[in-house]
């Protein structure tokens, strides 16, 4: 394990405190919890007393310093000061005359206090660390051709235009596209998908990915600054800005808490000894009893456990998500998802892949190759989504010089003169203008009718494909116990409606322009249970306005849209609406995580407070005290650190 | 504007929060974060009173933990 510097010199100072104080144990002996220990030097009581100071001194002049510090700056209550009074009251309790000086007692409550602190010290640098490696997604440098040379320079150096060299095993410094080469990307820095991505000329590469085989030549569209890796670097680092409510509960309590604490030990020590001495009279007012006490109740109520331990878990939580590529944008977004109650999908591009594909061919005579020959011939020249997948299905290069004069008749389809005949492809108001006997088709999707002549030949069904794990997410959510999912979409309601038969959703609803989206959704957000929370996915590309207005906004396929990380509360690196499901887990984990930290780090102290005030248990030493205290504070990091580790399920 | 500062040895959160309400209280911030975890600072602030501000940063992390430093570039 490495340590840093200052972490090492607590360590030694830790140890050779640690040797000190046994050798003044043994050697010098003494009154302690523990024990009377009559040693084998007998020194007077002001020899001893300073034997002991050195150890002390050495594990906490560093806390003392801080806390005179800390009163002559205005910052009086905090935990070195806590601490410096713990111990020197300790050392006191020895002026009274009933009472036996308790060195060692003292000298290992700053030991174990500094042992805690080095502890939680390393554990939040592991958990540093372990999000620190998502920031090594940077490239250093990039490989940028000038004048027919190749220089190295650093990545923001370049501009856009440039041409870079991508080498194998070199991370993509630039967003750009590839103009010459061939190779895989490895996206899991960026996704989380173990699935390399092929890449071609014409293709766009993202920075970040990894480049494994191929050298790429790629063109740069975008500056470093601009970049999706410094977008989503950004992202990450400025995360802890959106401080969550739990967070913020605990800073407000941690400032009040201890001024209040420090004032109810006071009133401890002082109160009870007054008020026996008045009535018992003053030999029996037990002031060391009662001082022994008001130390205890300082040291167990130290808040670190809470104050440390509540921010780490939710950056845990947040870093935990990145890896699996579910950006979240703030630990307040992590609380409001894991209150989720109603999960509203946009349909094109969220549930479904966004791109047109001819799914069913039903020619009346001709065969079926012939009519998306005929159909792909007549559409060659238009660009349209439907359009480009008719061509794409025929997979064959369109013969233009077949084609005569090509009119496209807006809102009905396309008439083409093809071979010397009159072609009309188009939807039934086409079909029904031009006098054809054509007829309905039952499948899900848009129906592309054709006519030849006049003559019905038959209709093409273009539809979008749905994403391979839309329904097993929307499933995993439903075992999840979230209430309802919604799907929205602008088509039109057969469609929408098949679609989202097919995926299990419970509310559809269709032919919904971007302000009739708004609409349902706070409609939906108006149904919705107090405290709970409706979480809106889309695109993030067309339905921004819808984004803003969810509880949670999530969205997808982010990869290099800049619209979408704007707009977003949680971004999915990758296109599937499975991870929703993932980061409602991860978000539900964490909350857990945290709420057992609060319940046990509070649950503790109270006991042990508790325990230390009952009459008949007497006094407990402030070791157990201290134990109490730093036990439950590394107990709680180290819970908060699962929330780093996302389960596999 | 908005700027992001790395911070160097930030040991406690609570500190951290402290910071945080210090930073507020300068003259012109309009708005300071302190994570914690991820030891960085953010400040939104007018452009041209950054030059004020700045050490004025550096003086209240100073005064809460004086082994904290903020990185300026």
């Amino acid at each position: 394990m490495k340590l840093k510097k200052s972490q090492k010199r607590v360590l030694v100072r830790i140890i050779v405190a640690a040797v000190l104080l046994l050798l003044c144990h043994v050697l010098i002996g003494g009154h302690s919890h523990f024990g009377e220990n009559h040693g084998h030097v007998h020194l007077p009581d002001w020899a001893a007393a300073l034997c002991y100071l050195v150890p002390y001194l050495i594990i906490g002049y560093d806390i003392l310093w801080k806390a005179v510090r800390g009163i002559f700056s205005g910052q009086v209550f905090d935990e070195n000061f806590l601490m410096a009074v713990a111990t020197i009251g300790v050392l006191s309790i020895g002026l009274f005359p009933d009472k036996e000086p308790e060195y060692l007692e003292a000298v290992m409550v700053m030991l174990l206090y500094q042992t805690g602190e080095l502890f939680q010290s390393i554990a939040v640098g592991k958990s540093r660390n372990a999000i620190a490696s998502l920031m090594e997604i940077c490239p250093d440098t990039a490989n940028v051709e000038r004048e027919g040379k190749i220089e190295v320079v650093a990545p923001d150096e370049i501009a856009v235009g440039d041409i870079i060299v991508i080498k194998p095993g070199e991370k993509v410094p630039l967003d750009g596209t590839v103009i010459e080469g061939q190779s895989s990307l490895n996206t899991v820095a960026l996704t989380g998908e173990s699935n390399p991505r092929d890449v071609a000329p014409g293709d766009g590469v993202i920075s970040g990915c990894i480049n494994m085989n191929g050298v790429l030549r790629v063109r740069v569209e975008k500056e470093f600054g601009e970049s999706t890796v410094s977008k989503i670097l950004e992202l990450v680092e400025t995360s802890g800005d959106k401080k969550s409510k739990s967070e913020a509960y605990i800073s407000r309590f941690a400032r009040w808490y201890t001024p209040i604490v420090v004032c109810s030990a006071v009133a401890l020590a002082v109160l009870p000894p007054l008020i026996l001495g008045l009535v018992n009279g003053w030999e029996n007012a037990q002031w060391s009893e009662w001082i022994l006490k008001a130390i205890n109740f300082l040291i167990i109520s130290c808040p670190c456990a809470l104050v440390i331990s509540v921010p780490m878990s939710f950056f845990g939580g947040i870093g935990g998500a990145s890896r699996k590529g579910i950006l979240i944008k703030g630990s307040n977004y992590l609380e409001a998802l894991a209150k989720a109650e109603c999960v509203v999908f946009d349909k094109t591009g969220t549930l479904t892949k966004g791109n047109f594909k001819v799914t069913a061919i039903h020619p009346e005579k001709i065969d079926e190759q012939a009519l998306l020959d005929l159909a792909a011939t007549a559409e060659s020249y238009s660009d349209h989504p439907i359009s480009r997948s008719l061509k794409q299905a025929y997979a064959k290069e369109v013969d233009n010089s077949r084609v005569g004069e090509v009119r496209e008749i807006a809102g009905h389809g396309i008439k083409a003169m093809i071979d010397g005949k009159q072609v009309c492809v188009g939807n039934r108001k086409f079909m029904r203008s031009i006098g054809a006997q054509w007829h309905e088709c039952d499948a899900v999707g848009t129906v592309v009718h054709v006519a030849v002549d006049g003559e019905y030949e038959g209709h093409i069904i273009v539809s979008d494909e749905i994403k391979p794990d839309a329904k097993a997410g929307i499933e995993k959510l439903r075992r999840l116990g979230i209430k309802k999912t919604v799907m929205l979409t602008g088509d039109a309601s057969a469609t929408g409606k098949a679609i989202g038969d097919s995926l299990g959703v419970d509310e559809v609803h269709s032919e919904l322009l971007p302000e009739g989206k708004v609409k349902r959704l706070e409609q939906l957000i108006a149904q919705k249970s107090p405290k709970k929370n409706v979480v809106y996915v889309g695109d993030g590309i067309n339905d921004a306005p819808v984004l803003a207005r969810g509880d949670v906004g999530i969205a997808m396929g982010a990869l290099g849209s800049d619209a979408a990380i704007e707009a977003a509360d949680v971004v999915l690196m990758d296109d599937k609406p499975s991870k929703v499901a993932t980061a409602i887990q991860i978000s539900r984990r964490t909350l857990g995580i945290v709420k057992q930290n609060i319940v046990f780090a509070i649950g503790v102290k109270v006991v042990v407070l508790i325990l230390s005030m009952l009459p008949f248990i007497g006094t407990l030493p402030p070791i157990v005290a201290i134990f109490a205290d730093v036990g439950v504070m590394i107990l709680a990091v180290l819970n908060a650190m699962r929330a780093l580790y996302v389960p596999k399920k | 504007m908005k700027k992001v500062f790395k911070m160097e040895d930030l040991d406690c959160a609570h500190c951290a929060s402290k910071m945080e309400e210090g930073i507020k209280k300068i003259e012109g911030v309009t708005y300071a974060s302190v994570s914690f975890m991820a030891q960085r600072l953010t400040v939104e602030a007018d452009a041209d009173q950054f030059d004020r501000i700045i050490p004025e940063i550096v003086k209240v992390v100073k005064k809460v933990d004086s082994d904290c430093k903020v990185i300026i570039k």
